[in-house]
């Protein structure tokens, strides 16, 4: 369990957030650039002092202003990945590697040989930092910050710095540590794409605040979403398994809810975990069984609430079993309809982004 | 007169470096990282001596370090030590002038380190003290280096300060410079002062031409 509360006063910029999350979670902090993530990030370092507020990690307290309590961040056993790396340039990889291993207080959990073996790192370690590409840095500097001993990763935007190519080197680490060691992570980012891939939680942060908080699919239902990473990014996120895949049609079946969801089957088997997205601008609200459409992907549902979205625009979030879509219908379209709440209609999916897959102990449910 | 020169200014100039050496660290930390009153105060002292004539200093060091100075006295009452006159004046004086250029060259590398590799060291369990010894002090060895050279180099060719402080003693105060002044005021000693002056000449440069070598050299082992 990780419980944060913050205030603090940057010049004019006003910090006053506070979330809790389970623990293990790979918890994102997601919002635009000088929306105050980075300093929450600090904050739970112990790199910056809040001038109230209240940390914890598992019950034991890290920093609360009312009592008197603050943990100086070299004894508050966290990893912190920075957007730069920060490797020490007089060493090299192997002494970097070691550098917080050393100075780790309790048992060694996390061992030296079995890192370098995760993260691929044993034909780096005889050099020097500067000698490393961008994708190659990070990943020591992860494995650094898991040598440490942490019982929470921090991680500031690790993938901001690298271009698409090296992203796809690092990402897959990440979520190896989030599924096979259930390391609990507190990930900065701005990119939604990161996000949706590899969260558990979100945290929606929003000029110093937090918009809103929750589990991944709760949070991508929420209004301040699109405000915050546009209408095109709006769009219930579905967790899910692989019932049947059709080598015939190329597609596979996922659950979802009341029916399923097709999507193409490369490299998916039976069972295997996966986590769709389904934008709002690709549902259609039928009033009646779809018939005679060219969309095969028909949830029926109810429609739970209708969101104004902008004067020509409502968000219908149509509750199809356990889960909940959204569909964007212009505000005509709504009113012609007759659409209402606990209304019975069909989403008709005219497309299923397919945002993570994972074989054996899969994407964790949100 | 030149060997005994030589010798005895190398010998001033190498005691003089060793002990500003970590005064003149501990002075860069915090005219560069330190948040304190008075900083900029300590900054112009510390570079007083590269504006003030050397014999003010000199004169400075005789009212508070000779027999009947505070410090002087105090030292002499516990120590049995004598500064005035003697060889570890000499250094005293050499260091008091050359410890702004050490400052100086110490601190341009400590500026050039990224405070945030301290705090990636923070957030690896390094405490102050061990920080400071497996970060900063290794980065910032090129600008310790460079500030040692030069600082040698300079302290084998002060005068002013040390002939005020601790006169012109042969074989005990008489460095490089002062052995080259009293050649030239001797009748016939031009051939004596040209091949000092030479000796000086050759000793500067070849510190200065090492002290930069050498900071390229760890530089490329340190790396940017």
């Amino acid at each position: 369990m990780l419980e944060v509360s913050v205030r603090s006063r940057l010049g004019d910029f006003l910090l006053d957030a506070a979330f809790a999350a389970p623990a293990p979670a790979l918890v994102a902090l997601f919002g635009a650039s000088g929306s105050g993530k980075s300093s929450v990030v600090n904050a739970v370092a112990g790199l910056i002092r809040p001038e109230a507020g209240h940390i914890a990690i598992d019950g034991e307290v890290l920093f609360d202003s009312a009592h008197d309590i603050d943990v100086p961040a070299e004894q508050r056993r966290l990893g912190y990945v920075f957007q730069d790396a920060r490797l020490f340039p007089h060493l090299d990889v192997r002494r970097n590697l070691g550098y917080g291993l050393r100075r780790s207080r309790g048992g060694v959990r996390i061992a030296f040989d079995e890192v370098v073996a995760l993260l691929g790192l044993a034909p780096l370690l005889a050099r020097r930092p500067r000698g490393l590409s961008g994708g190659e840095r990070q990943r020591v500097a992860l494995g650094r910050a898991l040598l440490a001993q942490p019982r929470l990763l921090l991680l500031d935007e690790p993938l901001a710095a690298l271009d698409a190519a090296r992203r796809e080197e690092v990402l897959p680490y990440l979520e190896r540590l989030r599924d096979e060691w259930h390391l609990p992570m507190l990930y900065v980012s701005h990119q939604l794409d990161e996000v949706l891939r590899l969260a558990t939680h979100v945290v929606l942060m929003d000029q110093g605040r937090v918009a809103t908080a929750g589990a991944l699919a709760e949070v991508a239902l929420h209004p301040a979403l699109g405000r915050l990473a546009g209408e095109a990014a709006v769009g219930a996120v579905i967790d899910s398994v692989v019932t049947v895949v059709d080598a015939g049609t190329g597609l596979a079946n996922v659950a979802a809810g009341s029916g399923e969801l097709r999507v193409p089957a490369d490299g998916l088997v039976p069972g295997t975990a996966v986590r769709l997205q389904v934008l709002a601008r690709d549902v259609i609200v039928a009033t009646r069984p779809p018939d005679g459409l060219s969309v095969r992907n028909a949830l029926p549902g109810r429609v739970t609430a209708i969101d104004v979205e902008s004067p020509y625009s409502r968000l219908v979030a149509i509750d199809a079993g356990s889960v909940t879509v959204l569909a964007r219908v212009t505000s005509l379209a709504a009113a012609e309809l007759g659409l209402v709440q606990g209304m019975p209609v069909w989403a008709l999916v005219k497309a299923v982004s397919l945002r993570a897959a994972a074989h054996g102990s899969g994407v964790p449910q949100a | 007169m030149e060997w005994q020169a030589l010798g005895l200014s190398l010998a001033v100039a190498s005691r003089s470096v060793l002990f500003s050496l970590p005064l003149a660290i501990a002075v860069a930390w915090l005219l560069t990282r330190g948040r304190f009153a008075g900083r900029a105060l300590l900054d112009a002292f510390v570079h007083l001596p590269l504006v003030l004539p050397p014999v003010a200093v000199g004169y400075l060091l005789l009212v508070l370090f000779g027999n009947r100075g505070p410090i002087g006295a105090w030292l002499f009452g516990q120590f049995g030590i004598q500064l005035v006159f003697s060889r570890a004046g000499a250094a005293l004086a050499t260091a008091v002038m050359s410890f702004p250029l050490m400052v100086r060259a110490i601190r341009i590398s400590l500026e050039h380190i990224d405070p945030g590799l301290e705090q990636a060291a923070r957030t690896l369990g390094a405490g102050p003290f061990d920080r400071f010894r497996s970060i900063t002090l290794p980065l910032m060895l090129p600008g310790i280096l460079a500030g040692a050279v030069t600082a040698f180099a300079a302290s084998l060719g002060e005068f002013g300060a040390v002939i005020t402080f601790v006169s012109n003693i042969p074989g005990e105060t008489r460095t490089l410079p002062l052995a080259l002044y009293t050649a030239l005021q001797m009748p016939g000693g031009e051939a004596v002062a040209a091949r000092l002056a030479a000796l000086s000449f050759a000793l500067g440069l070849g510190g200065l031409v090492a002290a930069e070598l050498l900071a390229r050299r760890v530089r490329a082992l340190l790396g940017p």
